[in-house]
């Protein structure tokens, strides 16, 4: 759950953020406190304290004095959008990078796409969803 | 930010071995240090001094503002977990707890009752026949229920199990929550501390080498593998603090943040970054100076669990 190279309080934002955009945690209901997040993660209170800040900066989260933190409203959207930004940048780019290095275009990767992404149908077993070209992947002479 | 303890030009030297070569820094209000470095780089030292249980050879030490010399106004304020406490030779726990709850003002009989059931210690043994780990909990639970304004652990987790370690961190953090303080940990356990503390202070060889929020420790170095001619020049200037290789592979770690441009350059390079933990990080700098420091360090753990 808690990885390395992303910045603590980053990852925790994060998580809230999920739990957000899932509805897990819905519109103007109470976020989790400071203290239940670092009790939960495990992390230092002053770190879950700065991740929840960062998303009270970014009007995901806001005060209600002496209760706690809630939902905004539309918080979702805000957040769905602010990742579909990011989805090229995060997923998109690394996977292109990992194909290109296998020998594999974008046209293939599209393709694989398509061919994960469908349903588990019945279809007949002989034929074999193997990926389209395998064969220029195998640049190593000698 | 308004420190708790002030160190300034703070030397110590035993007869030929310098512990502590005129360091200065602070420790500020409230919140939970990692204090690292490996055995033998002044850590019990340091600790010792700021709880006026040695002297300096010179320097100045500040604790509340005030000099902590017999000066029972501040030192009821600080609790002190040494690792290797003694005891008197029929003391129990209960008898250490007693002795506790009467120098700390602030001690929660509850907090420690509850510490007490969780750790399954034998409250009438005496501490002589006590585990390596249940002596070891009696220093925690004497850490945690004096809810003491600044707590100093120095590696309160010898023979602690993993499980009740967990206890401890968890312990820790929750009684934190509720009742901040200034929390000095000293662990050899890095990766178990590195998210509970706030700061990191480094000491290695008498030296204060690093000093800063862990957010910031975390990202200072990174790691790169790839061909090591590519590597050598897109590092260019950098400062490496290790490096491996591999026939032409190279894994080189080194300090200084990168950009998103640089980082898509060196991906876009064939190189493969990788951040670096606190752990790595910090042996990878406490290692550079001190190769042979310390040839102690192994008769330290084989104590670990030792029944005493």
């Amino acid at each position: 759950m808690i990885e390395e190279g992303k910045p603590l309080f980053v990852q925790i934002a994060e998580e809230v953020e999920d739990s957000i955009i899932d509805g897990s945690i819905a519109e103007e209901a109470q976020a989790p406190s400071t203290n239940e997040l670092a009790a939960f993660y495990r992390i230092n209170p002053a770190t879950a304290a700065k991740g929840v800040n960062m998303l009270v900066d970014k009007g995901v989260l806001y005060k209600r004095r002496g209760i706690g933190m809630f939902v905004s409203p539309g918080a979702r959207d805000l957040l769905l959008s602010e990742r579909r930004s990011l989805f090229a940048l995060r997923y998109v780019q690394p996977l292109l990078a990992e194909a290109r290095k296998i020998g594999l275009g974008p046209a293939d990767v599209a393709d694989l796409i398509r061919v994960s992404a469908e349903p588990t149908t019945p279809t007949t077993p002989t034929t074999p969803t193997t990926p389209p070209t395998l064969e220029p992947s195998d640049r190593r002479t000698s | 930010m308004n420190p708790v303890i002030e160190v300034r030009n703070l030397t110590k030297r035993y007869k030929d071995t310098l512990a502590l070569d005129n360091v200065s820094f602070d420790i500020q209000k409230d919140t939970i240090y990692g204090f690292l470095g490996r055995n033998g780089a002044g850590k019990t030292t340091a600790m010792s001094i700021l709880t006026a249980q040695n002297l300096p050879t010179s320097g100045q030490v500040r604790v509340f503002g005030e000099n902590p010399y017999e000066n029972a106004r501040v030192l009821s304020r600080m609790c002190f977990v040494r690792e290797s406490q003694k005891y008197p030779d029929d003391a129990t726990p209960r008898h250490a707890f007693a002795s506790a709850r009467l120098f700390f003002p602030r001690w929660d009989q509850e907090l420690a009752d509850e510490l007490i059931d969780e750790f399954q210690l034998p409250l009438k043994r005496t501490i002589k026949k006590l585990s390596r780990g249940q002596l070891s909990a009696v220093g925690v639970i004497i850490g945690l229920a004096s809810r003491a304004e600044i707590t100093f652990f120095d590696e309160p987790y010898l023979g602690l199990d993993a499980v009740a370690r967990q206890i401890f961190y968890d312990r820790l953090l929750a009684d934190y929550a509720e009742h901040p303080r200034t929390v000095l940990l000293s662990s050899h356990l890095i990766d178990e501390v590195s998210n509970l503390i706030e700061r990191v202070l480094v000491i290695d060889a008498g030296r204060i080498i690093m000093d800063e929020s862990t957010d910031d420790a975390r990202e200072q170095a990174t790691n790169v593998v790839g061909d090591a001619a590519t590597i050598e020049r897109a590092l260019q200037g950098r400062e490496v603090i290790h490096r491996e290789s591999l026939g032409r592979v190279a894994s080189i770690t080194f300090l200084g943040r990168l950009d998103d441009a640089e980082r898509a350059a060196l991906t876009a390079a064939g190189l493969e970054l990788a951040p670096v933990s606190l752990q790595q990080l910090i042996v990878r700098r406490t290692q550079q100076r001190t190769p042979h420091h310390d040839a102690l360090a192994a008769s330290d753990v084989t104590q670990e669990g030792v029944s005493r």
